[in-house]
């Protein structure tokens, strides 16, 4: 294609409203709900329960201009004369619009009640807090005294201990997994030795079993191991439920590398440990970014194996548990729910906006996996 | 040649065996040490966390180092013979620990009683294909494929075209990806706000009030609705997958060589026909694997069910009643079954690649 043809882009028939107007109405369908969460995650407490997060935008609503205090000389059980309006007690308890628009109300009991004048204004609720971060971040600890006299220590939603599980269990169960594949898919490229081809037929059988096979033996083997909750534990079933996919990709990298430079390296004498070292593993650092990020993301937002492995032990919980528990010890709780959920997702959003390239990249490659 | 025949034979010398043996037992030690630290230790979570990273990481490279440099004081042939395994034994060890054998593991306990103990044969198979609650799960994760699996895929493929041809491509690409670095649990709390009865919160029942004037409706844990509160659930799926879709289906149409869409639009095609006749017959390939990919997904779908309604109201699917039958009720044969039933399903998916293995020339 010579520079001067025009391309695609440019001679589209569609409409560019048309194209541009559907991709924008989907991108906003797509970016509400994780929009309302963000906002409500700023919100107080009260504005939650009482307003919709879309009350940060400009919107009519009744706002009191004026409040007045009925005195006793009020007579509640006949027609009475607020704020320029007749009207019973019921009728004001509904409303009253007077003729300029605004309404009057009364809030309260017939005794001891308030009359506010309303107008209808636009407004805005913005109202932000960071009150719902602190809590949830914060550490507090509740000392509860069960019936039979013992006391019970509960830990409120302490995402801070969280955060650091979740570091803990997926930077090695990032990093493990993709040292142990990038040796064997070096291995599987370059050297030849006996059963190369059928344990290699292993990896690709193996790239789409679901993880729930292994569950209930490597529990049993965890029992009797006692690794059960212990982070070595789920860094080794992340390793074993990734490292299909990691060797695969890799080897696919590897193998694809030039073979002369691996050539001359073995005539100057080096060994292949010293070859993987200094040459494969730098001239492979984008396909390993790529499997890293994928890795990293799934290790973080894994829930199933962290709620087999280390479920019982609420001091290793990572965040996707600790949400998860909340959603159903407290599911009415929203300031806390929101906040915590946004916790849980600002380190993998983060990657991934800063990282996107590789793993797009490390999704192209793998594609061919079913 | 010559040269090399100086390395063989590891007794030359009693310091070098001593070494020999010194330096894997430290390294040993030091990994045995780091374990028990880890598992009973009561330190401050920073320094258990920071301890953890360094022994695991550093602990696995060690392991590494150490064998290799055990293999390398041996003599050229056992160097040659025993390396390759160095490399990838620790690999096949892993996948056969934790992958391989469990699956034979597994339909061994499948076919045993509650408590693993008495052999009850394809008892429990049976009654996994006429109990109740597993016909509703099959029958939802029926459902998560047609209206799941389908919906990611074109709107996957939609989304693909339309920003090929925008010049908000980017932009618009990486938002609709961004769902993807989202936890299901997450999504489930995003989608659970989305869903809430409280018209005050839940941004579907505050329009559906407001344009019905009807009572506000449950709509995930709705009886009423059963099966099709099962859609609501779906829905999230469709959210956190549709941006995959895209990316494979973007990347697959900037594949397509210009001249071929500009023959088709010279020859007078329609830009319809230029979709369904050119595009999507030449990018039929990655069609199959992305939807592949996604009924994978959908079979094996769990967090979101999960945390959104707990596998109650008719939504269970199956990996929410394994999750049931073998944790909650106990019953390690029935759970280990319908462990097995998913493998099932993915078989057809398994053979097919090794066949594209098969066919490769490269092994």
């Amino acid at each position: 294609m010579t520079t001067a043809t025009p391309t695609r882009k440019q001679r589209s028939n569609l409409g560019p409203i048309l194209v541009n107007g559907s991709l924008l109405l989907i991108v906003i369908l797509w970016m509400v709900p994780a929009f309302a969460l963000l906002v409500s995650s700023f919100r107080t407490r009260f504005d939650i329960q009482t307003t919709g997060w879309w009350a940060i935008f400009p919107h009519r609503e009744w706002v009191t201009i004026e409040e007045l205090k009925p005195g006793p000389e009020v007579d509640r059980d006949g027609v009475m004369t607020l704020a320029g309006v007749q009207g019973t007690f019921t009728e004001f308890r509904d409303g009253i619009t007077r003729n300029d628009g605004t309404r009057v109300l009364w809030l309260g009991n017939k005794r001891i009640g308030k009359v506010k004048v309303q107008a209808k204004k636009w407004t805005t609720s913005l109202d932000f807090t960071l009150d719902n971060y602190g809590q949830v971040l914060g550490g507090k600890t509740f000392n509860i005294r069960q019936p039979d006299g013992s006391i019970r220590t509960e830990q409120a939603a302490n995402f801070t201990g969280a955060f650091l599980n979740s570091l803990t269990v997926a930077i090695p169960a990032t990093l493990i997994p993709i040292l142990i594949a990038a040796f064997a898919a070096y291995g599987f490229a370059w050297m030849r030795f006996w059963g190369r081809r059928t344990f290699f037929v292993i990896v690709v059988a193996l790239l789409v079993v679901p993880l729930q096979i292994a569950l209930v033996p490597i529990l049993q083997d965890y029992v009797h191991l006692k690794l059960n909750g212990t982070f070595l534990g789920v860094w080794l079933a992340h390793t074993g439920f990734g490292l299909p996919l990691a060797t695969y990709l890799l080897f696919n990298y590897i193998r694809g590398l030039p073979r002369d430079i691996l050539e001359s390296a073995f005539i100057d004498g080096a060994s292949h440990f010293t070859i993987f070292v200094r040459l494969i593993l730098p001239l492979s650092v984008p396909a390993l970014a790529s499997f890293a990020i994928f890795q990293f993301l799934w290790v973080w937002n894994d829930y199933l194996v962290a709620l087999i492995f280390i479920g019982a032990k609420p001091d290793v919980q990572v965040l996707t548990m600790r949400l998860a528990e909340m959603v159903g010890s407290r599911g009415n709780d929203w300031h806390l729910l929101t906040s915590g959920a946004f916790v849980s997702m600002i380190l993998p959003l983060i990657v991934f906006f800063s990282l996107q390239r590789f793993f797009v990249r490390g999704l192209l490659a793998g594609s061919v996996k079913g | 040649m010559q040269q090399s025949s100086r390395r063989s034979g590891i007794t030359a010398t009693p310091v070098r065996l001593l070494t020999v043996i010194v330096i894997p037992l430290v390294t040993f030690l030091i990994l045995y040490w780091g374990f028990f630290f880890l598992r009973d230790s009561s330190a401050p979570k920073e320094v258990t966390a920071l301890t953890a990273i360094i022994w695991g990481v550093g602990g696995v490279a060690a392991l590494y180092l150490v064998s290799n440099w055990l293999v390398e004081q041996l003599g050229d042939t056992w160097r040659a013979r025993i390396q390759p395994f160095i490399f990838v034994g620790p690999a096949v060890l892993i996948l056969l620990w934790y992958l391989a054998l469990p699956s034979v593991r597994t339909f061994w306990i499948s076919l045993h009683g509650r408590s693993g103990s008495e052999f009850v044969g394809l008892a429990n198979y049976l009654a996994v294909f006429t109990n109740r609650n597993m016909f509703t799960a099959f029958r939802n994760n029926v459902l998560w494929i047609l209206f799941g699996a389908s919906s990611s895929v074109i709107l996957g493929l939609l989304v693909a075209v339309l920003a090929d041809r925008s010049r908000f491509e980017r932009v618009a690409k990486s938002l609709i990806f961004m769902p993807m670095a989202i936890s299901m649990v997450g999504a489930g709390v995003i989608w659970d706000m989305m869903y809430e009865v409280n018209p005050n919160i839940g941004l579907l029942n505050a329009i559906y009030t407001a344009l019905t004037g009807n009572a506000p409706i449950a709509w995930k844990a709705s009886a009423q609705l059963a099966p099709w509160n099962n859609l609501f659930l779906i829905v999230v799926m469709v959210w956190l997958q549709t941006g995959f879709a895209m990316v494979l289906f973007s990347a697959a149409i900037k594949g397509i060589p210009s001249e071929i869409v500009e023959a088709g639009r010279v020859d007078g095609a329609t830009e319809i026909q230029v979709f369904f006749r050119i595009m999507i017959p030449y990018i039929m390939g990655t069609i199959i694997t992305v939807s592949t990919t996604i009924v994978i997904f959908s079979l094996k779908i769990f967090d979101v069910v999960q945390v959104m309604t707990g596998g109650q109201f008719g939504t269970q699917v199956i990996a929410t009643q394994f999750y049931r039958e073998y944790f909650t009720n106990q019953n390690s044969g029935f759970g280990s079954d319908i462990a097995i039933v998913l493998l099932l399903t993915v078989v057809p998916v398994m053979i097919y690649n090794l066949r594209q293995f098969r066919d490769q020339e490269a092994f």
